[in-house]
C-alpha cells in the first residue's frame, strides 16, 4: 500500500461533542497502517492538547494522556495555529509538552508541536493527499 | 462470556475482553489464559505488566508495532521483536496479551 499524507484538522473543544475523541481514534488507526499522518489544531481544537485537563464531574474519560502516545505511533507533526492560540489567551506553555523519541538519535526527545501562522498552515494543507476535518 | 476468578464473576464482551477494565486483578489473567490453554510464564507477565503500565499512562492499548518497539526499549532488543512476542502470544501479542491484561482491544485491530 502506498503511503499517503493524511492531515487531520481538529476544530472542536475536547468534550461536549465526540469529534475530538473520534478524530484521535481514526488518527491512531491511520498510523497503524503506516501512513504519513499530521494533525492540526485550529480554533477551540487547541484545547484538545491543553495541559491539566480534568473530566471529574462530566462523566467522560479524560483521553488527553493519549496524545502523549502519538510519538510512539510516529506521529510527530502536530501543527497548532498561532492565531487560534493567541485569540484564546494561550501560549505554548499552556499546551502539553508533546514529544517524540528519535530512535536514530539515541532516543532523544524532540518536540512534536509546531506553532504556525494561518498562512503557513495553508501551505501545509496544500501539500497533503487527504485532509479530514473534525 | 463471563468468567470467574477469586470467587467473583467478571463480564466480558463478545470477543472476551473485560467490560470493566478497573476490576482487573492478576488472577483474571491467569483464568482467561487457562480458558485458552495458554500457560502464563514470567516472560508473559513481563509483557502483561508492561501493557498495564502503558494503559495507565496513555489510556490506550498500544498497536502491535508500538508495543514491539516499546518493549524493545524497556526490556531489551532480544524481546522487542515480533518473533519473541508471537511465541509468547500465538494469537497476536496485541489481541491476546491485551485481553489477559484486562485492556480493550488495541485501536486499529480488526
Amino acid at each position: 500500500m502506498a503511503t499517503k499524507k493524511f492531515m487531520f484538522i481538529n476544530r472542536k473543544a475536547p468534550y461536549g461533542t465526540v469529534y475530538a475523541l473520534e478524530s484521535l481514534e481514526v488518527v491512531l488507526i491511520g498510523a497503524a497502517f503506516e501512513q504519513d499522518v499530521s494533525l492540526a489544531f485550529i480554533g477551540d481544537g487547541v484545547y484538545q492538547i491543553a495541559k491539566g485537563q480534568s473530566t471529574d464531574g462530566i462523566g467522560m474519560k479524560n483521553f488527553s494522556p493519549t496524545y502523549k502516545a502519538l510519538g510512539d505511533y510516529e506521529i510527530t507533526k502536530l501543527y497548532v495555529e498561532k492565531e487560534s492560540l493567541e485569540a484564546r489567551g494561550l501560549t505554548l506553555d499552556d499546551l502539553m509538552p508533546l514529544v517524540w523519541e528519535d530512535e536514530d538519535d539515541d532516543y532523544a526527545e524532540k518536540p512534536s508541536i509546531r506553532l504556525v501562522s494561518s498562512a503557513e498552515l495553508a501551505e501545509v494543507f496544500d501539500d497533503q493527499d487527504v485532509v479530514l476535518s473534525f | 462470556m463471563p468468567f470467574e476468578a477469586n470467587g467473583k464473576t467478571f463480564e466480558t464482551d463478545e470477543e472476551g475482553y473485560m467490560v470493566d477494565l478497573g476490576s482487573w486483578e492478576p488472577e483474571c489473567a491467569t483464568v482467561m489464559a487457562a480458558l485458552e490453554d495458554q500457560p502464563l510464564t514470567e516472560a508473559h507477565w513481563e509483557v502483561l505488566n508492561f501493557l498495564r503500565e502503558y494503559y495507565d499512562e496513555y489510556q490506550i492499548a498500544p498497536a502491535v508495532r508500538v508495543l514491539t518497539k516499546a518493549i524493545g526499549k524497556k526490556l531489551g532488543k532480544d524481546k522487542g521483536n515480533s518473533k519473541y512476542l508471537y511465541e509468547l502470544f500465538p494469537y497476536g501479542p496485541g489481541k491476546q496479551a491485551c485481553k489477559y491484561a484486562g485492556l480493550p482491544k488495541p485501536t486499529g485491530c480488526v
